[in-house]
């Protein structure tokens, strides 16, 4: 094994990144992966914003059947910004990029990522490729969906898809160069003494999403090429008149954005597995397993696509084979929840907001992941395909699994990334508004879609006006409880009172540095002797 | 290996010595290989499906590539692969003593490159003459026009990506030869090199895949 040996560091750099330079040019300009994260702080909470207004606006038009507020031209353009924005703008680099660039060589006990230039360029080209989109934005949007279907999006569409497929496919790149930022550092730079089987179950969790994207990303990449072309030069091989297949488009499709789901999970399940032990006092329940299960959800994923094209005329037997292998990809997640749950069973619970969020992601997650087997099943997602109940199921994935987790990993290493504490209060409020606001948002959404609502309608029968004013009553507290956080993390900034280098008494290599941590990280290499769970009976640091 | 390295050369900041630096560049370059290799495979993946649907159509519209020349390109991209190697090989074993040597080998690597995107060009024209390029003044006739259009559409982007991948690697190997001849490289710190070679090596392979499925597959047929 090849890692850092144990030497102080040639240059210790300021004793607090946030205070190494202060000039706009020291902050667009650093190689620092900790500035590296705020920056995309603040982007993917811009594009967050972005995505977010664009579903207020499609709830407050669902509160009446007849369809009140938008045509139905600006309905389609509503859902597929909200769509691309909070795909590709927010969800996919949401916990990778912020908290993982931030935390990755602080856990590693690593002075940088392994390649801190290609960290800067890859936030440069996620700019870039924001810029494109938020220009297709304003010209007037795009109306395919964000999973721009062939034909229709490549002959007949009239909006704008050509500016929003450059903008996904550049961002792409930015995903790539991060995936292969990670999986290289976690190699390599490691600290002395922290082994793989001793690594945090985040670092794992986002070893397993690198994998995802960088060998995922590219698939999108051509896929939406050879989209640009046909829209382009008017022929193109999805081009069923010249005998091209637009089913072949889906298939290259979801090979990229089923994988992408897990890109969307992995890390919230990471986050949550080092939340858990800490707030559990207890180590985490089968840490082997949690691992292997990642790489399995990671290996499993590339093969299920095809459960998104079970009546879009796929043959009968891989109809079949793509349901086995999408009940078999929920084994692994499942064995992470029963994992989770064992390590709450008999632990020393505390309840502060990073575990309320963390619970959240559990409760959301499992009943998101349970309906994802409803529509693995053959017969079952002939029913419900198309209908709010999809809708609704991968909503508690990416935005009851996948946000929670985000404001989850926030809440815990924001004494670490500001140096202040959050007010507590205020952030258990929010965390319990979201949880109730989004139930109340997405649940009746599953009966909507029973019922046969079906998904990208904005007008509808007038029987189905209880569950969506229900929904959109949802909305509005979650549109609340999202602010919250914006609010009250922005004031501990100034006011917080200061947190100290290790406010939960976490056994992370993160928590023996100060807070705010210095420009490079330590200043003396930490050697790790333990593994990173050891709670009981008392809390002993990786490197003690 | 020795480990004679120049005084000016020290690890970037987040590296405790060279050899970490340099085996963080060895996989970081196959790991962005991977993703190459992904970014062709939705493209071939096209080719297989759609020579399966249309196996005739494509054995005819193979029938109209330029086998001679892409038979010379073959050859040259091979050769140029072996040049690079000879230049990675030379600068790993000392980088003081085959400098020259090392320029040559990635000048030649070049100028190859140049040279299979100059007949590459000269076949897209000759192509364009014939009216192979798919649209509206396709040269084939109602029987196989569907099939046929679909196997240049691959054929051109198939080709234009890898080209775009060979003026990449031209500027690349171009710019590491001129490194070379600063004496930016010692012995022990040879790592830049390496990186192009594998890359360009990488692009050679590509081409290794595309010139049977393009050239050959079917051609002899009746």
């Amino acid at each position: 094994m090849s890692v850092a040996t144990a030497e102080p560091a040639p240059d210790a750099g300021a004793a607090n990144y946030f205070f190494a330079g202060s000039t706009i040019r020291s902050w667009l300009l650093t190689h620092d992966h900790k500035r590296i994260a705020l920056l995309y702080f603040m982007s993917i909470t811009v594009f967050f914003f972005i995505g977010g207004a664009a579903a207020t606006l499609i709830r407050l038009e669902l509160v009446e059947p007849a369809g009140w507020l938008v045509s139905s031209d600006t309905y389609n353009r509503l859902f597929t910004m909200h769509g691309v924005v909070m795909v590709w703008f927010f969800l996919i680099p949401a916990v990778p990029n912020t908290v993982g660039n931030f935390m990755i060589p602080l856990m590693l006990g690593a002075r940088d990522l392994a390649f801190p230039r290609l960290n800067l360029l890859s936030w440069y080209i996620y700019t870039l490729g924001g810029l494109f989109t938020v220009y297709a934005l304003l010209v007037g949007g795009v109306d395919t969906g964000w999973t721009f279907y062939t034909p229709f999006s490549s002959m007949f569409s009239n909006s704008n898809v050509v500016w929003a497929l450059v903008g996904v496919f550049i961002t792409g790149f930015s995903s790539i160069l991060t995936g292969l930022n990670f999986i290289v550092t976690i190699h390599k730079l490691r600290a002395p003494g922290l082994t793989w089987y001793r690594m945090p179950v985040f670092l794992w969790s986002l070893y397993a999403t690198s994998v995802i994207l960088v060998l995922a990303t590219p698939v999108l990449a051509i896929t939406l090429l050879l989209l640009a072309i046909e829209r382009i030069f008017r022929i193109g091989i999805f081009d069923p008149s010249i005998g091209g297949d637009p089913l072949l488009f889906q298939h290259l499709f979801w090979f990229y954005s089923h994988p992408a789901v897990y890109i969307m999970i992995l890390p919230g399940m990471g986050v949550v597995s080092e939340i858990i032990p800490c707030f559990a006092r207890k180590p985490l329940f089968g840490y082997k397993f949690v691992v292997w299960c990642s790489m399995a959800i990671a290996a499993i994923g590339f093969l299920v696509w095809g459960h998104h094209m079970f009546v879009a005329g796929m043959s009968m037997y891989a109809g079949l084979v793509f349901s086995l292998l999408s009940y078999l990809v929920s084994v692994p997640s499942a064995i992470k929840v029963f994992n989770w749950t064992a390590t709450l069973h008999r632990g020393w619970i505390r309840y502060d907001a990073p575990m309320l969020y963390a619970l959240g992601f559990i409760g959301l997650f499992t009943t998101g992941g349970l309906t994802g087997l409803f529509l693995a099943a053959l017969a079952v997602d002939v029913h419900v395909t198309d209908t709010y109940f999809v809708v609704a199921h991968f909503h508690y994935i990416m935005v009851g699994g996948m946000v929670t987790a985000f404001f989850a990993g926030l809440h815990y290493w924001w004494p670490k990334i500001s140096g202040r504490m959050y007010p507590e209060y205020w952030a258990r409020m929010a965390a319990l508004l979201i949880f109730f606001g989004f139930n109340l948002t997405f649940f009746p959404q599953f009966i909507l879609g029973y019922l046969g609502m079906p998904r990208r309608y904005h007008t509808y029968p007038p029987e189905f006006q209880f569950w969506h004013v229900l929904s959109s009553a949802g909305a509005a507290v979650l549109a609340v409880a999202y602010l919250m956080p914006l609010g009250y993390l922005g004031w501990s900034v100034f006011r917080g009172k200061p947190a100290g280098d290790n406010p939960w008494r976490a056994t992370g290599l993160e928590w023996q540095t100060s807070s705010p941590p210095p420009e490079h990280n330590f200043a003396v290499t930490p050697t790790v002797t333990r593994g990173p769970y050891e709670y009981t009976p008392d809390p002993v640091p990786q490197n003690a | 290996m020795p480990d004679i390295r120049a005084p000016a050369i020290r690890p970037a900041l987040q590296f405790a010595d060279l050899t970490q630096e340099r085996d963080v560049a060895t996989i970081g370059i196959w790991v962005f290989l991977a993703t190459e290799m992904l970014f062709f495979g939705g493209l071939l993946t096209s080719y297989a499906v759609y020579r399966h649907m249309f196996a005739d159509g494509f054995t005819e519209a193979a029938r109209h590539t330029k086998l001679i020349i892409g038979t010379i390109n073959t050859a040259i991209l091979l050769t140029s692969s072996f040049a690079m190697a000879v230049g990675v090989e030379a600068a790993e074993r000392g980088m003081e003593e085959n400098r020259r040597i090392v320029v040559f080998a990635l000048t030649v690597t070049a100028a190859l490159g140049v040279a299979f995107l100059a007949l590459k060009g000269l076949e897209y024209y000759q192509e364009y003459q014939e009216h192979l390029v798919p649209g509206s003044g396709f040269a084939f006739g109602p029987r196989y026009r569907g099939p046929a259009q679909l196997f240049f559409l691959l054929y051109f982007i198939l080709t234009g990506l890898h080209g775009v991948h060979v003026t990449i690697g031209v500027g690349l190997v171009g710019s590491v030869a001129a490194m070379t001849r600063r004496g930016a490289f010692s012995t022990g710190y040879t790592t830049p090199i390496m990186i192009v070679g594998l890359y360009w090596h990488f692009v050679d392979v590509v081409w290794i895949f595309l010139y049977p499925l393009i050239y050959l597959v079917g051609r002899s047929t009746q």
